[in-house]
């Protein structure tokens, strides 16, 4: 079985690891991008000795519990009291959540 | 910017364009938990609880009627519907996306591979249709007022994680038209099939178009602009024609083309730079922990086919074999009310299709727009059956057009039975050629001044008819009257 998301398992640049503080919108100094270096190439290590062992005979799942084709009925359910939805938001305007604001971009 | 323009860029450039449809799916409760959709019109903030909130620990569960739907879509498409499906997670932070990820399916959609025939003015078209998936809905984002430093975004989580389908095609899309037309027919085939009210205005079907030109006779692709922001389908041609020409202009021009996504202003009629695309979107795609694997035995696929209504196509191509014109059969399978109202007085009698469509498209239609009339094929006081009967005496001739048609009225103003109207209009029409070129002859040799004046170039056919009106006391038929006076007078020069 093929899955599109699969990367080879290779070495982090510094270029790879800015790509995905940028990604988790991370802003991190020189020396944190330095030493996430080491321990994202650590980890991938880690991966690389599990990737040792045969496992052409075992299918690829992203589940630890065999269970499949839970689904629920097209019943509505009654939702939250909005005073409860907007209590943890960091700031609100009447009934609604406020972001800073976006202009287009990512 | 005129089509003429678009149509002077395609003659030195192919257009490339490829359709991405997301309609909102017509279930009660959201895709993955159990708030309800009907959230038009609410409150913000009214439809909600943890797990479409994204709040930490919330669990999704998949709706069964959401995965039923887009089963009954890519059937109605004619796609392959695997086995096996999984969700995955689309990662990417934007305010209306509370998770920092979207669930929805890439590596195996829910139907895939599949094709829509459309008509257009140059011959029929088929559109190849890569995919078609499920996956939840955003916030809604609306931008405040206030400038600067003071400016701020604010969240209505009410239409998070309501379920969508998004329906992708293949780049072999090459005119605005067939753009248009596929947008068109897919949202009557998602109506028929009672998916999604696909509504444009109201944001239920969002049309994006991906748009590129290459020089003809030439195989790379150009350069690929997103359209977005298309609220009607005359936005989506004028959006589309826009771009050709821009683009076309551009390179006629050796100036470079960007990869960005870009939205239509439907009121200064241009497309305008949302955002570039310097780099490949990144969206890190892997399996969703939260939810199993979804098996779709072919027991489901069966009983979604089953249940599958006559979809417009087999629908048009039924009324044409009934004897309706292909405009016609058209006209009646766009409209809901129309073709029930068609199919329940072709029913209710023997009357031919063209009088049944000539009537629900006319008469009924206006009884329909003045609220006097139902898709049960009733206007006013009608039945389907006296209806049925009235057409038929109309197409066999038993009454003239004209008589006929001032018994429909009083059929529909006050009830009264079919057979008692005929029977009050008299006699059959003369309707025997013979025996009204014998009244003709008589008028024209009674007055004989019409036919100095037809030769003088005066129009007399109109008081010629009128006169063999007068001599059959009503009993003929005015259009075929008229033509024979034409035909007579042609004679005299």
């Amino acid at each position: 079985m093929v899955f599109p998301y699969h990367r080879g398992m290779a070495t982090l640049t510094r270029a790879d690891v800015e790509h995905v503080a940028h990604l988790a919108r991370l802003g991190l100094a020189e020396h944190e991008l330095t030493e996430l270096e080491g321990q994202l190439n650590h980890i991938l290590e880690q991966y690389a000795k599990l990737a040792e062992l045969d496992t052409d005979d075992i299918p690829p799942t992203a589940q630890v519990i065999e269970l499949e084709t839970i689904l629920r009925d097209d019943v509505v359910r009654t939702s939250l009291d909005p005073a409860a939805v907007l209590a943890n938001a960091p700031e609100r305007d009447g009934d609604f959540f406020v972001v800073p604001a976006i202009l287009g971009g990512d | 910017m005129t089509t003429t323009a678009t149509d002077a860029v395609l003659e030195r450039y192919e257009a490339v364009i490829g359709i991405e449809i997301h309609c909102q799916l017509r279930t009660n409760s959201k895709m993955f938990c159990g708030c309800s959709t009907a959230y038009d019109g609410a409150a913000p903030n009214t439809h909600n609880c943890p797990v479409c909130l994204g709040l930490p620990g919330a669990l999704p569960v998949i709706n069964r009627q959401a995965v039923e739907y887009v089963i009954a879509t890519g059937l109605a498409i004619e796609a392959h519907i695997p086995e096996r499906t999984q969700w995955e997670r689309k990662n990417y932070f934007y305010p209306d996306l509370p998770k920092g990820y979207q669930i929805s399916q890439y590596a195996i959609p829910l139907a895939a591979h599949g094709r829509l025939a459309i008509e257009t003015s140059a011959g029929p078209f088929v559109v190849d249709i890569t995919r078609a998936h499920l996956e939840e809905d955003t916030a809604k984002l609306l931008h405040g007022e206030g400038g600067g430093a003071d400016r701020t975004t604010l969240v209505d989580f009410n239409r998070s994680g309501a379920p969508l389908m998004e329906i992708v095609t293949e780049p072999t899309i090459r005119t605005v038209e067939q753009a248009r037309r596929y947008a068109e027919e897919l949202q009557l085939l998602l109506r028929a099939i009672g998916v999604s009210d696909a509504d444009m205005e109201r944001g239920q079907m969002r049309v994006e178009a991906n748009v590129s030109l290459r020089p003809r006779g030439t195989e790379p692709f150009g350069t690929r602009v997103e359209v977005k922001n298309m609220n009607s389908f005359r936005s989506v041609e004028r959006a589309i024609a826009y771009e050709i020409e821009r683009q076309g202009h551009a390179l006629d021009n050796g100036e470079a083309l960007v990869m960005e996504t870009r939205g239509w202003d439907d009121g200064r009629q241009l497309t305008y730079r949302m955002r570039a695309k310097e780099t490949s979107d990144d969206y890190r795609y892997f399996p969703e922990p939260d939810l199993p694997p979804l098996r779709v035995d072919a027991g489901w696929v069966t009983a979604v086919r089953d249940a599958l209504p006559e979809l417009p196509s087999a629908r048009r191509a039924r009324y044409i074999a009934l004897g309706l014109g292909a405009y016609d059969a058209a006209v009646v399978t766009a409209d809901p009310t129309m073709l029930m109202a068609f199919d329940a007085i072709s029913a209710a009698g023997s009357a031919p299709a063209k009088e049944v469509a000539n009537f629900v498209t006319g008469a009924h239609a206006k009884a329909l727009k003045a609220g006097d009339a139902n898709a049960a094929g009733t206007a006013g006081a009608s039945t389907p059956a006296g209806i049925a009967v009235l057409l038929g005496a109309i197409a066999s001739g038993t009454v003239t057009r004209q008589v006929g048609r001032e018994l429909l009225d009083r059929h529909i103003a006050d009830g009264t039975q079919a057979a008692d109207l005929l029977a009050d209009a008299g006699p059959s029409p003369i309707s025997d050629d013979a025996a009204l070129l014998g009244h003709i002859e008589a008028v024209i040799a009674a007055n004989p001044r019409a036919v100095a004046d037809h030769k003088s170039g005066k129009p007399v056919a109109g008081f010629l008819t009128g006169q063999v009106m007068k001599a059959t006391g009503g009993a003929a038929d005015a259009a075929r009257v008229t033509t024979l006076v034409r035909e007579r007078l042609n004679r005299e020069g």
